[in-house]
């Protein structure tokens, strides 16, 4: 199975939030490939797609955040009108909902993928796996 | 055949005649404590009532209540009904300012608060043969003396070991096979910890069999773990220096609420702020009378401890009435649309739900708005916001069932509120009325 693993963090809605989990990132040289922030009025998740995973996960536990990996499917997108269109058309054709997704932009205007997190990984996976598409897979970014 | 009870006689004393039994009572101590002290005669004749007004146990209400303060009027031996030479013994309660509170016990007093212990020991099912290790503070709090001389009166051996040093307390249980243990939850806790951590094992080098724990509010989780930890029952027991100390409320094997002696306590519970009593089964503030006392009488006592009454008959066959474990202080209520609240129902629902830690703070503000704040569990969080937004409409509708009122609830970081232990405060009251 062709997965990601996404960084996601619990956080409160807070001024200066986001800047202390950057922070983080920042100073342990971390590359932030694609991020997303899910907020609801008084909390929220914030998700990265990082180039040292492991490592990020291990830091914002021994800083005492509350965080979590969740593995996601990535596709590339054709750069393109309607690129994203024919992606989620695809997933949508499975009937295979998207329960978050970002964007990694992997060389600008040439490679982009469409990363997402579904309810059952493994189910999606069987469903699509087959589909000529290009999946991300961790070698293709990952540095540790 | 085995003994199953005490004093048969009156622990399955039908109700109706408990009932007489303790009008009875209160007849002669209202008639006492009118004719005996003053402070008290006083209060009576604020509020137009004596002594024959009260005909039935229904006309008991409208007499005083004796509060905190009363206990500090014409101090330290005002309100006694007797003679001073009549009191062999006085301890007092720890205010946590000032004076503490000064209870006096006559030589009767003394060995009727024992019976009500050896009672309450024997319903759990100890016997003359059982050892009794008893870690609570000897002196001036009730706590230790008063379970002393009830072990004693049933004739169990006591090893008065009174409390600390854990490790003499381990070696004191492993050489004279300890199997009853009378402390703190927290001390037992600690002391269970401790034995773990010297790789002794319970039920082999300490053949603790119940372990009596008063004096602090615990939860029911926390029993467990303790029950678990020492391979022991767990006893709730509940007291308090101004009834005599502990042995005022005692778990029968059943574990559900604890008993009140009721020939020796008349046990009333009402609404904290206007002191009426509360409709069938709800939460309110335990008011108690002594029955038996006799140098230091006190009626209508309100221990601002909240608790409801458990109605059912308990499978134990006793007749006595059942209290929930003590749910707080009834200073820590407040009203939120009307409804009146206590944290301690806020806490139990959200300790009984997977996900939420052990912290949580209740604001209120603006109009009547109720928020609580409540931490996440740090494995609960899987990344997914739907799980976090089910979590929390799970403790809202919980919440509401539970207290009537719906709150807003906000999920918050772990370790981000005031810990749980000690006096945290839990209520922040910023509403502009």
């Amino acid at each position: 199975m062709n997965y990601v693993n996404i960084i996601s963090i619990f956080a409160e809605n807070k001024p200066g939030k986001l800047e202390k989990i950057t922070e983080v990132l920042a100073k342990e040289n971390i590359n932030i490939l694609g991020f997303s922030i899910i907020s609801v009025k008084d909390f929220g998740v914030i998700k990265f797609l990082v180039d040292m995973p492991e490592k990020a996960y291990q830091k914002f536990k021994e800083k005492g955040f509350t965080v979590a990996k969740v593995p996601a499917i990535g596709i590339e997108l054709e750069d393109k009108p309607g690129g994203l269109y024919q992606v989620v058309k695809l997933i949508s054709s499975k009937n295979i909902n998207i329960e978050s997704a970002l964007v990694y932009v992997a060389e600008t205007r040439k490679k982009a993928y469409f990363v997402f997190e579904v309810e059952d990984l493994e189910k999606a996976w069987e469903a699509l796996k087959n589909e000529k598409v290009k999946f991300l897979k961790p070698s293709d970014f990952i540095k540790e | 055949m085995e003994k199953k009870y005490y004093n048969p006689e009156i622990e399955l004393l039908p109700r109706e005649e408990l009932k007489n039994l303790q009008l009875k009572k209160l007849q002669k101590i209202v008639r006492k404590v009118y004719n005996k002290v003053p402070h008290y005669r006083k209060k009576f004749k604020e509020l137009g009532i004596k002594p024959e007004d009260l005909k039935s146990l229904e006309d008991f209400k409208n007499f005083p209540f004796t509060t905190k303060d009363d206990l500090f009027v014409d101090y330290p031996f005002g309100l006694l009904a007797e003679p001073l030479e009549k009191a062999v013994r006085l301890h007092t309660s720890s205010g946590t300012t000032g004076k503490p509170k000064a209870i006096f016990f006559s030589k009767k007093d003394i060995w009727a608060q024992a019976k009500l212990i050896a009672r309450a020991l024997f319903m759990s099912g100890a016997t003359s043969q059982d050892i009794l290790q008893n870690s609570m503070t000897y002196g001036l709090f009730t706590g230790a003396l008063v379970m002393h001389y009830g072990a004693e009166l049933l004739g169990i051996l006591i090893i008065p070991a009174g409390p600390g040093n854990t490790e003499r307390q381990i070696e004191l249980m492993k050489t004279f096979g300890t199997t009853c243990i009378h402390m703190t939850p927290s001390y037992a806790l600690y002391v269970a910890t401790l034995i773990q951590e010297k790789g002794l094992k319970p039920g082999k080098d300490i053949k603790l069999k119940r372990a009596y724990l008063g004096a602090e509010p615990y939860s029911e989780e926390t029993r467990k773990k303790i029950e678990e930890m020492l391979k022991v029952d767990v006893f709730n027991c509940y007291g308090l220096s101004e009834m005599g100390g502990p042995g005022v409320g005692f778990e029968c094997p059943a574990k559900r609420g604890l008993h009140i002696w009721e020939d020796a306590f008349y046990v009333e519970i009402v609404n904290p702020d206007t002191g009426e009593p509360v409709k069938e089964g709800e939460i309110g503030e335990l008011v108690l009378t002594t029955l038996d006392r006799t140098t230091m009488p006190i009626i209508r006592y309100r221990t601002r401890d909240l608790t409801r009454f458990i109605y059912e008959p308990c499978p134990c066959g006793r007749t006595h009435i059942r209290i929930e474990r003590p749910l707080g202080r009834a200073d820590d209520m407040f009203i939120v649309r009307g409804v009146n609240i206590f944290p301690q129902q806020i806490e139990s629902v959200l300790m009984g739900i997977k996900g939420v830690a052990q912290n949580y703070q209740i604001i209120l503000e603006g109009y009547d708005e109720m928020i609580v704040k409540v931490e996440i569990n740090r494995d609960f969080f899987d990344g997914r916001i739907e799980r976090l937004l089910k979590l929390r409409d799970e403790i809202t509708e919980e919440l509401r069932k539970a207290i009537q009122v719906r709150p807003k609830v906000e999920l918050v970081e772990p370790g981000t509120l005031p810990p749980s232990e000690g006096k945290a405060k839990r209520v922040i009251d910023r509403r502009t009325l």
